[in-house]
């Protein structure tokens, strides 16, 4: 079942599948270790609209929501 | 003369590589975004004398802030380029090494931070690294030194690859796939404690009220150290001092050259806060009253940096950031700001958009004391009690998030959000955050000593030729029926554009209560930078946000001096 990573829950670990937004935005995605086929986990979701702490390859990385939502991920795996 | 470029992605080390290859003395933390400008060094190579840059940290060469576009520009002149690269995170890193050899400069690649490989489980095959990208890998720490004589050593087999093929974005990642299969292997590791710390300190739950214990106990901890250093070593090398500098008083006598040097004697004694001469409240203020709280406030900002516990106090703070139109990399401009602005508006240069750096400059200017003018703030409130400068800072923090919301909603452009990179906790080296504190302290030493030695003379000879009162009363409707305060308060806000801790200091001898004290501080801090932030805020936001940030300062200061006035004192 494919969701968007703002619907994960805390600690869980789910796949990138694909990601949207615009060239730029999606290259600095990547570079930041966030790309399609990688294991990405939710480590902390903060309250108030707040950002998300993801953790891909052992490394964490804050992301807004806005951005999350542009990132589908597959949430069996 | 030949230059070799530095390019990496934020915080792989590049500046302690620098400062290895050059000797040279710049500022290194253990978060992205430390470098926001370049810095130029020599080296000797071969007999010859090479420049070596170091560029702003960059993920690609796509730029997506100020910091990184400024990398981009310096690239261009490589002659040579040492890709500094993190070995714990090859993977992403790589990207960008792909993309500069792509860009036909003869390349090394230095492979920092190797020894943490070996924590984390990785190995990494460095001699088919090489095979596969054509270029020289060296394995660094450059916190030790290790592999920089190697490094240097094999800088002359650097080549351009020519034949090399323009590849897009995809081909890149796939090519990267296959890299990362051929040379990395990582075995799994199991949790550590380093890990769960990380995790506490950036939960809400935890993170939250963690981050206000630590930032309680820094702040006391600077307070205290710089009352301690006060009490038993500044005062007293100042009395020591007062006999040699009576007799400098006598033996000047009375005129122009004594108002200067000596300034008024009051009550048959020199005053060193109020008599206002370049040997007495000259010397006074940055040493006896600014320099002992600078040093314990570096030491606590080197921890803070060093540790990387900065990123986690920017996640936990992002949603309040956000609503004020930056995003939470905005706690380092306030965290710098607080030592000094003038580094506080450079750190502007890593947020994504012109709103984002607009908001951010101008509220820090509004409402983040320096560390010398907080430093005043203790020194002349101090004695009347704790709770009138809880109040000069409860204003300010209620300023900064009150014309956040306004800025925020009233300037045009985009507020993007935040996307930090998270480093892993390090343990600080004593050695570095010793001679980080040490060059920031020098900064202020040398910026701040002339400054105040022309903000004495200025002050003395307007004084002498009746400019101040003349200037007092034209302003008076101003300060006297709408801030309600005495009117020579004038000349401490005119002051106050050269140097702020001085501009506090002249506030003392004007005869004011405590609250009117308040009132004071609070609009000195608002109303407009000093000089040097000034000309630095002038060239990153432009003369026309420059004028626009302007207008929001003294409106400001005069709606919440006015305010203030109202419920502080009454009508």
């Amino acid at each position: 079942m494919e969701d968007i990573l703002t619907a994960v829950k805390e600690g869980k670990e789910v796949v990138i599948v694909k990601l949207f937004g615009g060239h730029r935005f999606q290259i600095r995605l990547r570079t930041m270790g966030i790309r399609e086929g990688k294991v990405i986990k939710v480590v902390s979701r903060h309250p108030f609209g707040g950002p998300l702490v993801v953790e891909v390859d052992g490394r964490e990385a804050t992301i807004g929501r806005g951005m999350a939502g542009k990132i589908i991920v597959e949430m069996n795996i | 003369m030949k230059k070799i470029v530095l390019m990496g992605n934020p915080n792989v080390g590049k500046s302690v590589v620098f400062s290895r290859l050059t000797g040279a003395n710049v500022i290194t933390s253990n978060y992205p975004g430390t470098t926001v400008d370049f810095y130029k060094g020599k080296m000797v190579f071969n007999k010859e004398d090479i420049e070596v840059i170091d560029a702003p940290g960059t993920y690609s060469l796509e730029p997506s802030n100020k910091a990184e576009e400024i990398a981009l520009k310096i690239l261009d002149q490589a002659d040579l380029v040492i890709n500094v690269v993190d070995a714990t995170n090859l993977e992403r890193n790589l990207f960008l090494t792909l993309e500069l050899i792509e860009k036909k400069r003869p390349m090394v690649v230095a492979l920092n931070i190797w020894d943490e490989t070996k924590h984390l489980g990785i190995s990494i095959d460095v001699k088919r690294l090489e095979e596969i990208l054509k270029v020289p890998v060296i394995t660094t720490n450059a916190l030790s030194g290790e592999g920089i004589k190697e490094l240097v050593s094999r800088l002359n087999e650097a080549e351009s690859q020519e034949d090399i093929k323009q590849t897009g974005e995809e081909e890149k990642w796939i090519e990267i796939g296959h890299i990362i299969r051929e040379v990395q292997k990582v075995i799994h590791r199991h949790h550590t404690i380093r890990d769960r710390i990380s995790e506490a300190t950036i939960k809400p739950i935890t993170g939250i009220p963690i981050s206000i214990i630590i930032i309680f106990i820094s702040f006391w901890a600077v307070r205290f150290t710089g009352e301690v250093l006060i009490k038993f070593i500044f005062k007293p090398l100042f009395e020591l001092y007062r006999p040699l500098a009576m007799i400098i008083s006598n033996w000047l006598g009375s005129g122009f050259l004594h108002e200067v040097l000596i300034g008024k004697i009051i009550d048959g004694q020199i005053d060193f806060v109020q008599s206002m001469g370049i040997l007495t409240t000259g010397l006074y203020v940055p040493f006896g009253m600014v320099y002992p709280y600078i040093v314990p406030f570096y030491l606590m900002l080197a921890v803070m940096e060093d540790t990387g516990y900065l990123p986690r106090l920017a996640t936990l703070t992002d949603s309040l950031f956000h609503r004020l139109g930056t995003h939470g990399h905005g706690i380092v401009t306030v965290f710098l700001g607080l030592g000094c602005n003038v580094p506080g508006a450079f750190a502007t240069r890593t947020l994504e958009t012109k709103k984002q750096r607009f908001i951010a400059g101008t509220l820090m200017v509004i409402s983040v004391p320096c560390m010398a003018q907080t430093a005043m703030i203790f020194g002349i409130l101090g004695p009347y009690g704790l709770h009138y400068i809880f109040i000069v800072f409860t204003t300010l923090s209620a300023i900064y998030i009150l014309m956040g919301l306004i800025l925020n909603r009233f300037v045009k452009g985009e507020s993007p959000e935040i996307f930090l990179e998270i480093p892993p906790y390090r343990r600080p080296n004593i050695r570095t955050m010793l001679k980080k504190t040490w060059m920031r302290v020098r900064w202020f030493l040398k910026d701040a000593i002339p400054f105040l030695f022309l903000g004495v003379l200025i002050v003395n000879i307007l004084y002498a030729v009746g400019f101040l009162e003349w200037l007092g009363g034209i302003f008076a409707p101003i300060t006297e029926r709408w801030l309600g305060l005495p009117k020579e308060a004038t000349a401490a806000l005119m002051i106050g554009f050269l140097r702020k801790d001085l501009a506090v200091g002249m506030l003392l001898p004007l005869g004011m209560n405590p609250m009117q004290l308040v009132i004071a501080a609070t609009v000195l801090t608002i109303y407009f930078p000093c000089v040097a932030t000034f000309a630095v805020l002038l060239k990153e936001l432009g003369v026309k946000d420059m004028i626009k940030a302007t207008g929001v300062m003294i409106g400001t200061a005069l709606i919440v001096g006015g305010l203030m006035r109202l419920i502080l004192i009454g009508i």
